[in-house]
Formats: C-alpha cells, structure tokens, sequence
C-alpha cells in the first residue's frame, strides 16, 4: 500500500517537474511547480515528516508560488519572452550534464543495494509539531534567531531594490507613457 | 517499505529535469522556478535521511532552506522587477549589462 502511494506521488512530481521545465508560458510552469511541491508535501507524510509537509504547502505552495504569479501578472511579459535557449550547445551541455548526473547516482545507488538501510521503527513523536519545535527552540536556538534576520534584511532588499525611484523623473516617464505627476 | 534508495533517485531525477530547466530556459521567472524545484528535490533527500537515520536534526535543517528559500525569492524577484524596468524584458540573453 505504501509503496503504490509511493509511486503514485513519485510518477506525479516527475510528470509535472517536466511540464514545468517544458512549458514556454511562465504561468503554467507556476502551475505545475504548485504541482510538484503538492506531490512533495505527500511524500512528506509518507516519511512522517508531518510539520515539513504542513510547511511545504503554507510555505512554499502557498506564499512563494503566489509572490511568482504575483510577479508574472504584474510584468506581464510577452508570450514569446518564453522561448527556450537558441544556442544548441548550451541544451547539449545542460543535457549531458543532468543525464549525467541521474546516471552516476544510479549506478552508485544500486551498487550499494546490498546495504539498505532498514525503515527505522520511529516513535510516535517523530516529526510532529511538538517534537520539532522542541529542538528548534532548544538546540538549534541560535540558527533559528538568525534566521530571523535573515528574513529582515531580506525584507529590506526587496524594498529597496524594487521601489521606484520618485526623484527621477526620466524613468518615471519611461514607466508610464503620459501619466503626469 | 519504500527504500531509501527509492526517494534518492527521486531526488536526483527532480534535481536533474531543474538543471536541465536553468540551462534550457531563456525566462529569467522560470529559470527562478527551476532553481526552487532543486531546492525541493534536496530538501526532499534531506529528510529521506532524516526518517531512515531516525534523526529530527533533518527536519530542522529544512526549515533553515526554506527560510533561505523564502529570502531568496523575495530578493530575487525584487531583482527581476527593477531589470525589467530597466530593459523591458525578462529574457537573460538579452540581459548582458556586465559583459565586458
């Protein structure tokens, strides 16, 4: 049973990560991103890494995506922007170098078949809320205070980076043609 | 039981199509989106471990990517806005103001 769950979210992640990188409109590569990181979020709950899972989707399912789409709506590029790369070398080398990469791990991996390691038999609190907050506001205090600052300067970059600068007046006009004031 | 092995190769399957995607895409938004599905694909190997090695340190170290995630989003996004509108376009081969 868990393993067809298994396969089931797995064959959906990989399907929708390649309608994604395929896609030349960036609101339906936004679309099947959401896709994938649900699928993620069920796998999640199938390593009982219930609070992770929880996260995924408030965190990156919901508010990253939307600050994307957000984006996409507001730029509101041309559909041809979308187009894939015109140098050939460039998608051999991307070729070659990800084949490649899914090739070496896979031999490596089933090398090792011999020494899987066993489905550890957790205790009932692993990865709960409770469980992982104890440890983050206990060992790992330090990294999550600076986290928090992180998130402020963070918040601080992307103001200053994307506010308009009102004392120039050449490129308030090159923004809206016609729009006085 | 699903295998460790199982969720190692998902891993390494997802983080390679998000490295085919930064290297085949010309949109400078999907190239972020790419670069965040192999963010994923790692956070996803990090926690395989975690629950195979019957460790919750995994757990806390997705939690930090995901801050980072986050961080890097916003900025990066703050960056996309300001270049188009400077150049009026998001394509990055067209993006070459540093070249020498």
């Amino acid at each position: 049973m868990q393993l067809l769950i298994f396969y089931i979210l797995a064959f959906g992640a990989v399907i929708s990560a390649l309608l994604m990188v395929t896609s030349k409109k960036p609101v339906s590569s936004a679309m099947s991103l959401i896709a994938t990181m649900v699928f993620l979020a069920g796998l999640y709950v199938l390593l009982d890494a219930h609070l992770i899972a929880a996260l995924q989707l408030i965190v990156y399912a919901g508010a990253i995506m939307v600050l994307f789409l957000f984006v996409i709506m507001l730029l509101n590029v041309d559909e041809k922007e979308g187009r894939m790369a015109g140098n050939t070398i460039l998608l051999q080398f991307g070729a070659i170098l990800a084949i490649g990469l899914v090739f070496i791990m896979m031999v490596s991996l089933v090398k090792s078949g011999g020494t899987l390691l066993v489905f550890g038999e957790g205790a009932d609190q692993f990865g709960t809320t409770k469980a992982v907050g104890k440890l983050l506001f206990t060992e790992y205090l330090l990294p999550f205070e600076i986290a928090s600052v992180l998130l402020l300067a963070a918040i601080v970059g992307a103001v200053i980076l994307a506010k308009r600068r009102i004392d120039d007046p050449d490129q308030k006009e090159r923004i809206i043609p016609g729009h006085k004031g | 039981m699903v295998s460790l092995n199982s969720y190692l190769i998902l891993g390494a399957i997802l983080f390679s199509i998000g490295a085919i995607g930064v290297f085949t895409q010309r949109n400078a938004l999907i190239i972020y989106m790419c670069i965040e599905l192999m963010l994923n694909s790692v956070n996803l190997t990090i926690i395989a471990f975690s629950r195979f090695l019957n460790n919750m340190d995994g757990h806390v170290f997705v939690f930090m990517i995901m801050t980072v995630a986050a961080a890097e989003a916003a900025v990066g996004l703050a960056i996309i806005i300001s270049l188009f509108r400077n150049k009026a376009t998001v394509n990055v081969d067209d993006i070459n103001l540093s070249k020498g």
